[in-house]
């Protein structure tokens, strides 16, 4: 089984050279941690960043440059900064080749729930509908069930939707797992030491499975 | 060149009445305009709709104004970092329409380019899409979204001169820029004021024609919402 590093380390190696990156909130952020040494990536922030840094030093925030979680950043060399709206532009666009972000619930068709339950308060889906609606290459990183142990991958999302038909790809704590374009998620790999049992136990949606099943390197 | 200096926010904010809609630039605490929040709360306008990504934190930013009721309606996409607005909000006391960043941004923009209504893919599908127009275009659905009408901008630059024209300095461009383009009436403050001819037209973010009233701000606090850092 996997930590929320686990996880992380796991997805950043889909994080390929060349690719222009937008990473949400929560397990999302740490895979910038774990991008391959010698690869070149840049990541978009969609408050108006491309090529954004780590946390400055201390004593070197600046209040003027923060990102997406309001957190004060620094920028790489080659950055850009634009407005909010050339920020959704370039994601509408699809230019934006891979986004990586969490979820409350999949769907097996690939829908997403993310930004609000009901009777609790709600902040908002921020950039969320306008990211899941256009990217290319849609990421999910988050446990397989929730805190009462309920499946977070089911036939149809519960939850109000973020995003309909759009996310191509789960890693979990326990499984990586692809959603198919007629539907249904295809056990790709273990985590280590999860038995594939375990991951049919823990998936509410329509489980695919060919094979043997590999274990995962990461 | 035309004029657009006004003295100070008191003398921007004229003409701005109770029941108006009103864009404020920023994103979270970030290049908000602070002299502009601070004088509309000594002028107790009231029943304001406010165009704004956030709505602040409880002491500073567009927080302030919800402290002094003075804010009707709330149009924002992330709204999370404030006791007072959930108060409000769950109370009924305020209404608040939560639309996706990426289309705020656009319907802000839209309204600088004349454009009255555009196609965006953001929503489809859900609850967001309720009671819109859908266009099916080359066999994708999109939601008509309307450019905003708001009867005032207000936005916080870096540099402007007094023919109006703006600079945005780093992640504090945000929806300031769109929103400088967006209102009937924008009303400009900065950090530095300078004589036309001191700014570099071609390093101009948004040209004066847009704005119709700027000052020089003061005392600006800057602050920071999220402080991160790393060890040296």
């Amino acid at each position: 089984m996997l930590d929320k590093n686990g996880i992380a380390k796991r997805i950043a190696k889909e994080v390929k050279d060349g690719m222009y990156v937008n990473l949400g909130i929560g397990i999302p952020t740490l895979v910038a941690n774990f991008i391959p040494e010698g690869i070149n990536v840049e990541l978009q922030s969609e408050n108006g960043i491309l090529g954004m840094g780590p946390f400055p030093f201390e004593g070197e925030e600046d209040a003027d440059l923060i990102n997406a979680g309001k957190q004060t950043v620094t920028l790489l060399d080659g950055a850009s900064i634009f407005d909010s709206a050339m920020s959704f532009g370039m994601i509408r666009a699809q230019k934006v080749d891979l986004t990586i972000l969490g979820a409350m619930e999949v769907s097996e068709t690939g829908d997403i729930a993310n930004w609000k339950i009901p009777g609790k308060m709600v902040k908002g889906m921020g950039g969320a509908m306008d990211l899941v609606a256009s990217a290319k290459n849609i990421i999910v990183a988050m446990q397989h069930v929730n805190k009462a142990g309920e499946s977070k991958l089911l036939p149809k999302c519960e939850l109000p939707l973020t995003g309909i038909k759009c996310v191509k790809k789960i890693v979990t704590e326990l499984a990586v797992l692809e959603v198919l374009p007629e539907g249904g998620f295809k056990l790709l790999e273990r985590a280590p030491g999860v038995s594939v049992e375990e991951i049919k136990k823990a998936t509410a949606g329509k489980l695919l499975i060919d094979g043997e099943v590999p274990e995962m390197i990461i | 060149m035309i004029n657009k200096v006004v003295a100070n926010a008191e003398e921007a904010l004229k003409g701005i009445e109770d029941g108006m809609t009103i864009m404020m630039g920023g994103f979270g605490l970030c290049g908000i305009p602070e002299n502009s929040i601070t004088a509309l709360i000594k002028k107790g306008t009231k029943n304001l709709t406010c165009i704004s990504n956030n709505a602040g934190v409880d002491d500073f930013g567009l927080g302030l104004l919800l402290q002094t009721k003075q804010i009707k309606k709330m149009i924002s996409s992330y709204v999370g970092e404030n006791a007072e607005f959930e108060r409000q909000m769950l109370s009924g006391e305020l209404e608040v329409d939560l639309i996706p960043q990426g289309t705020l941004a656009t319907r802000c923009l839209m309204a600088g380019y004349g454009i009255p209504f555009f196609p965006t893919p953001a929503g489809v599908g859900t609850e967001v899409a309720n009671g819109k127009q859908i266009i099916n275009w080359k066999g994708r659905d999109y939601l008509i979204e309307e450019a905003f009408e708001a009867d005032f901008a207000i936005v916080k630059a870096w540099k402007g001169d007094t023919a109006g024209n703006l600079i945005f300095r780093s992640t504090a461009r945000n929806f300031n820029q769109p929103m400088s383009m967006g209102g009937k009436i924008t009303i400009a403050e900065v950090e530095e004021l300078v004589p036309a001819g001191q700014l570099q037209p071609d390093q101009i973010h948004t040209p004066g024609i847009y704005v119709h009233r700027i000052f020089q701000g003061n005392n600006y606090e800057k602050r920071i919402e999220q402080r991160t850092v790393r060890k040296k």
